[in-house]
């Protein structure tokens, strides 16, 4: 009976630690279903970026009310998660505060980590009360319902909970209280138990010791099923993101190949195709479904934790249109969610649902008020690009439906007819000289 | 009727066997709109004034495919770009200059892949070059100085390719007391013509995009709002005549405003 706890420890730790590999693995599974595309060019750039958006949160700080306090409470986490490290030794083996032995070091780390985790608390209480008292404007457009909106506040709870939990934990803990070191921030609370037996503080202590751990394997756990998840998907987000120009589109190779042999005189169009010739004929243009999207665009998906920068500065969105890049992303990933729900319930097949992107998720018309300006993807801080996305749907609406609106569809016979987007002769071109 | 301009054909400096040091892309909205071709006129007379060797393609010049590739017409596009890319390439052309931040973008990022490589300038950076390199002076007491004016970004110049500072170190070498919009620069909101929407009306919303976004200009108070892009000056000018206030507001192309300034 001794080693019970050690036990129960070890269970739920492997528990925690188990299911969230479960997930993660068919987190995976569902970003390669994707298509393939290169990604091995400008390792410099790549690592550079991820350095500068993710580790060092350069785009959050644009805007700075939001920014700092983000970067409180990734610090915090991040720092504060180094307690983590002690509180599973000391459960797996049985001691207390195992790292105390580092003498003034110990209380120094501690110390910062309580004067994080007070910071924390404030910065995400202050989150909570732009969500939900001050309802900023991008926390509540149309395509937060309820789920997404809970899924914020959940964070939120889950944090502050967690944070309280250590506070509490450490000032319930009279060993650590009479070192005199380290309790910069849990000596205040401390006085709020002086009522309390010596045995009723160690109960309590070792309460928010299990709790705080326990929260932590849950909160872990509650990630892949969030949008939290950019946690940990906006590093290799960032630095697999766009390092292109921004205005550059990418070439659809496919159609490459079929233009130089439209262009090339030589070409036999009935030649029957080489013995060795593995290049496979699309099975379409664009895109209309996820598996049609590349894996960086679901990896993308995965990763938008849904603040609504890139909405907000939508000029579509802005003039009240339906398009909202945050709505791509997260159509994106509910798609991308429910192929990945049928592959595991038909043993590893996809079977036709008869759904898709296109249509049951993003209308035509959120597709054609894009005007391709680049403000969400700028405005990411992540590293995600909406616009990809749109354009490639609309190839699809275009190329594969000749679904493009009608004025779109005259503008391009004229292209094709007199090289111009208007009905032009070709032959007037250069007439403004005289004119 | 205007003056007559020199602008000769890359098939008139093929038949004497020369080369000119720039082309200049002039367009389809340069060549056919009757707003942007005043711009195209205004370039021109700067580098008549600057005496640039410069060629245009003229009639063998042709859409570059930017609209039908954001329209999600990947062929049209590409069908487009590769007659381009053979003329271009045919008359060995190095270096192009262009007025629109559309065509601009297209040449440069997007025909390397289909064999086009040229070294390509939007023509405010262009003009900026003529000036340091001493070929082109400003006289910094034009009818402009002192007047109010606020810079639009073009989203294909701006955010597209990072190029903010040029048209607006031209404009302050006009003299003129530049205004920044607050939403400038990398946040600057789209006119609302990009992504093929010059071409078609806007989906069902409250607002019109350019409306929106002359708003912003107009908090600036400004004498003229410049831009850099044809499209942008078409939808501004139509956002400003929707607050009635073409009166006291008027819309010019940087070009426009350096060959004013030039009495050209």
């Amino acid at each position: 009976m001794e080693y019970l706890p050690n036990i129960l420890f070890a269970i739920a730790l492997i528990a925690g630690i188990g299911y969230f590999a479960k997930n993660v693995k068919k987190l995976i599974r569902n970003i390669k279903l994707g298509k393939a595309v290169d990604v091995s060019d400008h390792k410099k750039q790549r690592w550079q970026n991820m350095i500068r958006i993710a580790l060092g949160q350069s785009k959050m700080v644009r805007r700075p009310v939001a920014g700092i306090l983000h970067v409180i409470v990734y610090i915090g986490f991040v720092i504060i998660n180094i307690e983590v490290l002690e509180i599973i030794i000391d459960g797996l083996f049985g001691t207390h505060r195992v790292f105390s032995s580092l003498g003034s070091f110990y209380g120094f780390l501690i110390g910062s980590f309580e004067i994080l985790a007070l910071l924390v608390f404030v910065a995400v209480i202050v989150f909570w009360i732009r969500r939900n008292v001050i309802k900023l404007q991008r926390f509540w457009k149309a395509e937060m319902t309820s789920w997404p909106k809970n899924d914020g506040n959940f964070i939120l709870y889950f944090e502050m909970v967690l944070m309280a939990l250590f506070l509490i934990m450490n000032a319930t803990d009279i060993p650590f209280q009479n070192m005199e070191s380290g309790n910069v921030i849990s000596q205040f609370i401390a006085p709020w138990f002086n009522g309390a037996s010596e045995s009723t503080l160690h109960i309590i202590e070792r309460l928010a010791w299990w709790l705080h751990i326990l929260g932590i394997l849950v909160f872990l756990n509650y990630l892949y099923f969030s949008k939290h998840l950019h946690i940990l998907l906006a590093f290799p987000n960032t630095y697999y993101g766009k390092v292109k120009p921004k205005g550059q589109l990418n070439n659809l190779e496919s159609v490459t190949n079929e233009v130089k042999m439209m262009m090339d005189p030589n070409a036999d169009p009935f030649a029957a195709p080489a013995e060795n010739d593995t290049e496979d004929v699309p099975e379409k243009f664009g895109a209309s479904d996820v598996t049609d999207l590349s894996w960086v665009q679901l990896l993308n998906a995965y990763t938008c934790t849904e603040c609504g920068r890139c909405t907000s500065e939508c000029p579509a969105n802005q003039t009240g249109k339906k398009l909202s890049p945050r709505k791509i992303m997260m159509d994106t990933r509910d798609r991308l969610e429910e192929v990945g729900k049928n592959i595991d319930a038909n043993n590893g097949e996809f079977k036709d649902d008869g759904k898709q992107l296109l249509g049951d998720y993003i209308s035509n018309e959120e597709l054609w008020a894009c005007t391709t300006c680049n403000a969400c993807v700028e405005a990411c801080p992540v590293s995600i690009d909406p616009l990809s996305i749109i354009v490639e749907m609309r190839r699809y609406l275009v190329m594969e439906q000749s679904a493009a609106p009608m004025e779109l569809n005259n503008m391009m016979t004229n292209i094709e007819n007199n090289g111009a987007p208007w009905p032009y002769n070709q032959m007037d071109r250069l007439n403004w000289k005289d004119e | 009727m205007s003056q007559s301009l020199k602008v000769p054909t890359m098939a008139e400096y093929m038949a004497e066997g020369k080369q000119p040091e720039i082309l200049f892309w002039v367009g389809s909205a340069g060549s056919y709109d009757d707003r942007a071709k005043k711009i195209t006129r205004a370039f021109v007379k700067l580098l008549n004034k600057a005496n640039v060797d410069f060629a245009v393609l003229g009639t063998e010049e042709s859409c570059t495919g930017d609209v039908a590739k954001r329209a999600g017409n990947e062929f049209l596009f590409q069908m487009q770009a590769v007659t381009n890319i053979e003329i271009l390439n045919a008359y060995d052309v190095k270096n192009i200059v262009t007025a629109c931040p559309h065509s601009y973008n297209t040449l440069k990022n997007e025909y390397p892949e289909l064999g086009g490589n040229y070294n390509v300038k939007h023509h405010t950076e262009y003009i900026e070059e003529l000036i340091s390199s001493g070929r082109l002076k400003i006289e910094n007491n034009s009818n402009l100085k002192g007047k109010r004016i606020t810079f639009h970004d073009p989203c294909y110049l701006g955010r597209a390719n990072e190029v903010y500072e040029a048209p607006r170190s031209l404009l302050k070498s006009l003299g003129v007391d530049l205004v920044e919009m607050k939403r400038n620069r990398r946040t600057a909101l789209c006119c609302g013509a990009g992504g093929a929407q010059m071409f078609k009306e806007p989906e069902k919303g409250d607002q019109d995009i350019n409306v929106l976004r002359t708003e912003d200009a107009l908090k600036t108070n400004p004498n003229v709002i410049a831009t850099g892009c044809p499209y942008c000056n078409t939808m501004m000018t139509d956002g400003v005549k929707a607050k009635e206030r073409e009166a006291e507001v008027e819309v010019f192309d940087i070009a426009e405003l350096i060959a004013q300034a030039e009495n050209l």
